[in-house]
């Protein structure tokens, strides 16, 4: 059985590779690629030229992708660090996927930590080879490397000026000494010419045309095509099934059962129907007749988890984080605020539902998997079809989202056990209805906040406490005794200034899978803390843009709390107040808007960057109108501005989505919401415009995929609050929360 | 029985169950992928292709409706992927993960077609049926307005 036995994504990130027993991690380029880490680095440095470099006599440069494009635009930004250093022309660049060769790559894309955990590595295997070309002119020049510079694909020399193309060197550079990665000379930041440049993405022409080729979109000779009858109730098992009527139809080859696996690929099992296209597999698979041996999740409902959450509230939780004495102090106060939020599972809904693609030889396989994490994909393929990981070729797709749903492998482990029965190559593909029915979910969960306030609005107390049905308590080792601190992330690092601080968590359980959705457990630790800050700052009869700036108070750096390093990226309160002041000025705070209209603010620190969002409602037609959303955003050196811009004005609509329209939610242990009619996302004639700012810095580059989620919700709940008076501590909003 | 259609300006003829939607004739039977499945239900618009002009989704029709139509795909959008609109989506960066973009492309190739210089609420009406789950749409909507200029500049100079 493969297992993944992690705590929290962060170390699922750090360790990914190491999570099926199979595979062992060598010199990669983790999320988190810090350099203390690189102490760990056993192997050898890898070539340059064999890994992310690849230059051919005629100079066309191919760099290596070492992560997986799911719509975040690595594809571009990271080859942009790697041509920077490298010093060739960006004309002269084409980009092409890594093999799974977990020696070389780690290939785990998530946690918005691809630009961030690649910055130093790829600027250092590109300056490596730099090097060794420029080693590779001098000694043919019979001159000292240090009077020769690479410029635009060419090594250059003395006056007047000799050049050589990159391309004449590239062989003998690549048998040259691998510098020291540790002590290669990397470019001044001021003599860059790529990074922090607009750059069109690389996959522009292939998306616009049709000829962008994604997981689903893999065709192999001689491939059929499966679809999975999978038991709607969660952990829920085949009883028996009847295939004579699925056979009957034009098209089906095959109909059989497949095992649930473990919990490393955790699938659910089901009826595999195996025909020669897609649309005979899905019509197969309405004629196939299964019994289902429901379970114990069958009464399981949101219902139900309410009550439990309700009952867990009641009662204290267990303690994550206590200083001072919030109890007391809260018990003393003469202004005290209370509030309860409320968060539902969501989906992830990538527009490609899940698919894989396997052919299973006797002695090899050969997969095609739009995964952002092909090494897990490899091992998973692996141990179902019983070879050693070695001899599991993985091609990385393109994937039509990811959303950190993709991180699974749940579709790979599906694929696989149907390809090693089937004999011949398969697409196993889900359908809408199973993709939006067997996701791993964000969780759900119910906050009590509870604040106490001085006459001069100082705050003396906070306090918060959460129960939810944790991520941990699917995927960590430790399972439902582990303590909590996963489903609070930053919001345990309160940018607050308070003496008495009080964190408490309790479990409730279900049988719905969750996991990694995007911003995780921030995307509610940022509505809740962003949220509640503004009550207070309301019941201190305080502006809140001004309360938030009094209460983060002065410029220093916050420990992240529960990271055990108190300079593991610590709350930079200068950036964060950076963020909140740029994104006021720009939606021209203190501007008086019409009646019915109202503005709300909010900022949140994750993934290493700071977001601010202001957003502007009206309220005068029924019920509310998100009139536009206004973004700051640091995240350190923006590598490309123009696709930083992307994906906060991506993040800003998917947050949007999660906050206007529908909960996930769960009768007789089976999730209610099955397409886009009941779960609906956002669209053209409803999509707000979204300004986005960057804030300039020279710091280390940080998330931006994920981190303006967080302060979506906040500012546009505040922003109702503002216009209307009323409050909304659930999400999604709903028309009776507005009456 | 075979069903014959015009594909992208050419004869086409499938042997398929009448009721297979074009969806699947196009990606399983034809191998012509840029045409993606999304939901199965005509929801979000990623199996958009143009059926004797208009915007269609493939994923609810059934291939028997099609004969003696003429189909154009994403593939047949343009000879070189330069389409006024293929072009605005270059220059305007839309595509993120890209995979509802085909579709986002040949709606808004039809609304152009009908009308050269569309409002902003004509943009709605013609692209409210197209998900992006990356939610490009402000792009989409520059974008769709660029291509409009660019068509009426050649319009212009070829008048």
């Amino acid at each position: 059985m493969t297992t993944a036995p992690v705590v929290n994504r962060r170390d699922f990130l750090k360790k990914s590779a190491r999570s099926g027993a199979a595979l062992v991690i060598g010199f990669h380029v983790t999320a988190r690629a810090f350099a203390d880490q690189a102490k760990d680095q056993e192997e050898k440095t890898p070539n340059p030229f064999d890994a992310w470099v690849r230059i051919t006599a005629d100079d066309r440069v191919t760099l290596v992708l070492g992560k997986s494009e799911m719509g975040q635009g690595v594809y571009t930004s990271l080859p942009m660090i790697l041509a920077e250093e490298l010093c060739v022309d960006w004309k002269q660049v084409h980009v092409e996927q890594a093999p799974t060769n977990p020696k070389i790559y780690d290939l785990g894309t998530g946690g918005s930590g691809s630009v961030a955990g690649s910055w130093l590595p790829l600027r250092q295997a590109g300056a490596a080879a730099r090097e060794m070309l420029i080693a590779a002119a001098a000694k043919r020049w019979d001159v000292g490397t240090d009077t020769c510079k690479a410029k635009n694909g060419f090594v250059v020399h003395g006056h007047p000026e000799r050049s050589l193309r990159f391309g004449e060197l590239v062989v003998d550079a690549s048998k040259l000494p691998i510098p020291n990665l540790n002590k290669v000379p990397l470019k001044n930041s001021d003599d860059f010419t790529i990074v922090g440049r607009d750059m069109h993405r690389l996959d522009t022409a292939a998306k616009s045309s049709g000829k962008a080729k994604f997981g689903i979109d893999s065709r192999v000779d001689g491939m059929l095509y499966a679809v999975i009858a999978r038991c709607p109730v969660f952990e829920g098992k085949v009883a028996s099934f009847d295939a004579r009527k699925a056979k009957a139809v034009r098209g089906v080859r095959d109909v059989f059962e497949i095992k649930t696996s473990g919990r490393g690929a955790s699938t659910t099992g089901g009826v595999a129907v195996l025909a020669e296209d897609s649309w005979a597999a899905i019509e197969g698979r309405k004629a196939l007749e299964v019994k289902w041996e429901e379970g114990a999740a069958a009464k399981e409902s949101s219902e139900e988890l309410r009550n439990q959450f309700l009952a867990n509230a009641a009662k204290p939780g267990g303690v994550l984080r206590n200083e001072g004495d919030a109890n007391a102090a809260l018990e003393a106060a003469s202004k005290k605020v209370e509030a309860i939020y409320e968060l539902p599972f969501a989906a992830h809904v990538c527009m490609e539902p899940m698919n894989c693609t396997v052919h299973i030889r006797p002695d090899s396989a050969e997969a095609w998997v739009p995964s952002q994490g092909p090494q897990w994909a490899q091992a998973v393929i692996a141990e179902a079809a019983k070879l050693p990981p070695e001899k599991v070729t993985v091609h990385t797709t393109l994937m039509g989202g990811g959303f950190g749903r993709r991180y699974q492998a749940d579709f790979v482990m599906e694929a696989a056990q149907v390809a090693k029965i089937a004999g011949k190559p398969v697409m196993v593909l889900w359908t809408r209805e199973d993709d939006m029915q067997h996701d791993f979910y964000r969780p759900a969960s119910y906050h009590r906040l509870q604040g106490a306030l001085d006459n001069d609005g100082k705050l003396l107390a906070y306090k918060h406490f959460q129960t939810s049905t944790s991520i941990a308590a699917k995927w960590s080792q430790k399972g439902e005794n582990d303590p909590g601190m996963g489903e609070f992330g930053t919001g345990a690092t309160i940018p607050y200034t308070t003496p008495n601080i009080r964190i408490e968590y309790t479990l409730a359980h279900s049988s719905a899978p969750r996991a990694w959705w995007r911003s995780v457990e921030h995307s509610s630790s940022g509505f809740v803390m962003e949220s509640f800050v503004d009550e207070l700052a309301h019941a201190a009869g305080e502006d809140p843009l001004a309360f938030r700036l009094k209460l983060i108070g002065d410029s220093r750096k916050i420990p992240q709390f529960g990271e055990g390093r108190e300079d593991y990226h610590p709350l930079d309160t200068a950036r964060l107040k950076g963020v909140l002041q740029l994104a006021a000025e720009k939606a021209g705070w203190n501007k008086p808007l019409p009646k019915g209209q109202g503005r709300g603010i909010a900022g949140f620190y994750s993934f290493f960057s700071y977001v601010a969002a202001v957003a502007e409602v009206s309220a005068s037609s029924a019920p509310y109108d998100v009139k536009r959303i206004i973004c700051a955003v640091d995240c350190g050196r923006a590598v490309n501005p123009n696709g930083v811009l992307a994906q906060v004005e991506s993040a800003a609509i998917y947050a949007l989505t999660a906050t206007v329209k529908d909960a996930i939610t769960v009768e007789g242990g089976r999730v209610v919401q099955s397409n886009f009619n009941d779960y609906a996302m956002i669209r053209m004639n409803e999509a707000p415009p979204i300004e986005v700012y960057i804030v300039p810095s020279t710091e280390a580059p940080t998330g931006i995929g994920e981190p303006t989620v967080p302060v979506v919700a906040p500012a546009i709940c505040n922003a109702i609050f503002n216009a209307t008076g009323k409050r909304l501590r659930r999400l999604p909003i709903r028309r009776e929360d507005l009456a | 029985m075979a069903i014959t259609f015009t594909l992208n300006g050419k004869s086409q003829s499938v042997d398929v169950s009448p009721d297979m939607p074009l969806l699947w004739v196009l990606r399983d039977t034809l191998n012509m992928t840029g045409t993606k499945f999304g939901c199965g239900m005509a929801l979000c618009g990623a199996c958009t292709v143009h059926i004797n002009g208009e915007a269609t989704r493939s994923c609810i029709t059934p291939i028997s409706s099609v004969a003696g139509k003429k189909v154009t795909t994403i593939e047949g959008l343009s000879a070189d992927g330069r389409h006024p609109v293929q072009k605005a989506w270059m220059e305007e960066d839309v595509p993120q993960c890209g995979y509802c973009q085909s579709g986002q492309i040949m709606s808004a190739a039809a609304l152009l077609a009908k009308k050269p210089n569309p409002t902003d609420a004509d943009i709605d009406d013609a692209m409210s049926g197209n998900i992006c789950r990356c939610g490009t749409y402000q792009r989409i909507r520059k974008a769709i307005h660029r291509a409009a200029s660019s068509m009426a500049g050649k319009a212009h100079s070829a008048a």
